[in-house]
């Protein structure tokens, strides 16, 4: 549904992203992620016609951002960083100028209107002028905009910043059911948010794609599973350290009746706590914890974006 | 086209979703109303024209229009909404275009307004109704110019204050130019450059109660340009 092709931005003297390429298929939701200022912003700003690329491709169903502007921007619905929103307006006067705008037909413009009314929970605020609504309620007037023409790809630039953990689960909520029908692209730079929705993440760190894949697929790409184990016995360490499952075998600490915690990497950083186990087992070790831990996007996010 | 509709009805319901709209066009009326009845002195003029009506209105439009369309662009840029605008599936010419009817429209408003003034003329005597509807022709196509040039100001900054100080300067120099260099004695090519590019001149002709072609193709080529150059800076953001 989306290419990207060789896509770079330079304002000025500094490069906002430089040569990005990625493809997204229907239906997939993927999260943009990166630290403040990586790009993601400039990256959705061009997909969506507000500004043009430097130089680079970017074509949404065949229809270039560059050359075919309406016929993009017509399959879009976009959510901007900031919820930028008319707040002299009342919220169905501005849904409904939305639709317009956004040329669904007079006769399915009160439904749409209620539909996305009813989707975004607004019904309590239809009067309200949207100067006067929480930013939790605007952001999901936001998010009701971008929704009113039905289009077949979401782009949202940080749709839960500033919101509170209710307002924030209730969005991604909402960003799940919408991701089954919908091409969904969202950036943030809260890992857990992509955890708990996409299928595939683009990692963006100084305008450059620097990985890609499902959450798992990152997760374990980075420095794969440890196995963390307590344990008593002879020759513990020396055992480990000379199996040849075992990449790297540290001690953490010492700790009281003799026992040891370890970190143990396994080689071709799979898991290898069943290993460790039958070894403990054949050898009469005593073991208190074992431990598998798959390494955190946490923590490939740091590893990826401090260089 | 509809597009355009769709956005100048926005924009005019704007103008009237605060009490500013009101406050403004309450101001208009009292000003213009001022100057003409009490300033110019109707009352013991024992005329019953509307000539000095018109000949302050360039300088009372200077800086009324300039509010009107100060807030078009800067305020969309301050408050980002600039960019769920654009990303809709419009033409940026739509969105000018539609923008500039709505100012339109509200200072075709306010000036309907001001027809107590015609009215009352009627009671007092029987004035030349052709002079008056031509002027308040001639009045909507200087205003109109006026916009235009408020409008593309508007764009170029996100500031409202600033885009009204800009507009206010703008005009007022295209008003002088027609005065200005006949002041300081200037004679043959350049003075009458000066005094065709002057919206002020072209306005003289009309409160004469003249509306002769050339004033027309004046206004709407001031008119033109503008609009193209405020489309022109919109497309500006996608250049390469």
């Amino acid at each position: 549904m989306i290419h990207v092709e060789g896509l770079t931005k330079r304002y000025g003297q500094s490069l906002a992203i430089d040569n990005i390429s990625f493809h997204i298929n229907r239906g997939e939701v993927v999260g943009l992620l990166g630290p403040n200022g990586a790009g993601k912003t400039t990256t959705m700003k061009i997909l969506t016609c507000f500004i043009s690329a430097s130089s680079g491709k970017a074509s949404i169903n065949g229809h270039d951002t560059f050359d075919a502007p309406l016929k993009v921007k017509e399959q879009i619905g976009y959510l901007p960083e900031s919820c930028p929103l008319y707040h002299d307006m009342d919220v169905s006067a501005y849904l409904a100028f939305s639709a317009e705008v956004r040329g669904v037909p007079s006769s399915k413009r009160k439904g749409a209107v209620e539909r996305v009314i009813s989707d975004c929970d607004l019904g309590k605020v239809t009067r309200k002028l949207i100067g006067h609504l929480s930013k939790g309620y605007r952001q999901r007037v936001g998010l009701a905009q971008a929704l009113i023409h039905d289009p077949a790809l979401l782009i949202l630039d940080e749709p839960t910043s500033g919101l509170d953990p209710n307002q924030i689960r209730d969005i991604l909520k909402l960003i799940n059911n919408l991701g089954q029908e919908k091409t969904v692209i969202h950036s943030t730079h809260i890992l857990s948010e992509v955890e708990a929705t996409s299928d595939r993440v683009l990692i963006i760190n100084n305008g450059r794609i620097v990985a890609q894949g499902t959450p798992k697929e990152l997760m374990s790409r980075s420095s794969g599973t440890t196995v963390y184990l307590t344990v008593k016995g002879d020759g513990v360490r020396e055992d480990l350290a000379a199996a040849a499952f075992v990449k790297q075998a540290e001690k953490i600490a010492d700790l009281k009746d003799g026992f040891v915690r370890l970190a143990l990497q396994g080689a071709d950083q799979r898991d290898i706590a069943l290993d460790v186990f039958r070894m403990a087992v054949e050898k009469g070790w005593l073991v208190s914890e074992l431990k598998a831990e798959m390494a955190s996007l946490e923590d490939v996010f740091a590893k990826l974006t401090r260089g | 086209m509809k597009n355009a509709l769709t956005i100048f009805k926005r924009e005019l319901r704007s103008y009237f979703s605060s009490p500013i709209g009101f406050v403004f066009i309450i101001f208009y009326l009292l000003v213009s109303n001022a100057f003409f009845f009490f300033v110019q002195d109707f009352f013991r003029q024992g005329q019953v024209t509307m000539r000095g009506y018109f000949q302050t209105l360039p300088w009372i439009f200077l800086f009324f229009v300039p509010a009107i369309t100060m807030r078009l662009w800067a305020e969309e840029k301050k408050m980002g909404t600039v960019e769920l605008l654009l990303t809709m599936p419009l033409k940026e010419a739509e969105v000018v275009f539609g923008k500039f009817l709505a100012a339109f429209a509200f200072l075709a408003i306010t000036l309907a307004f001001s027809l107590t003034v015609p009215a009352s003329l009627f009671y007092l005597g029987t004035p030349d109704i052709g002079v008056i509807i031509g002027s308040y022709v001639g009045a909507l196509f200087l205003g109109s110019a006026y916009l235009a040039i408020g409008l593309y100001i508007s764009s170029l900054t996100e500031n409202q204050v600033v885009a009204f100080i800009i507009s206010l300067a703008v005009i007022f120099l295209l008003l002088l130019v027609g005065i200005a260099p006949v002041w300081l004695g200037a004679l043959g090519t350049f003075a009458a450059v000066c005094e065709y590019i002057s919206l002020l001149t072209h306005f003289n002709n009309v409160t004469r109660g003249v509306i002769d072609s050339r004033d027309v193709v004046y206004y709407v080529s001031v008119i033109a340009l503008f609009l193209y150059l405020n489309v022109k800076n919109i497309e500006a953001r996608k250049w390469r």
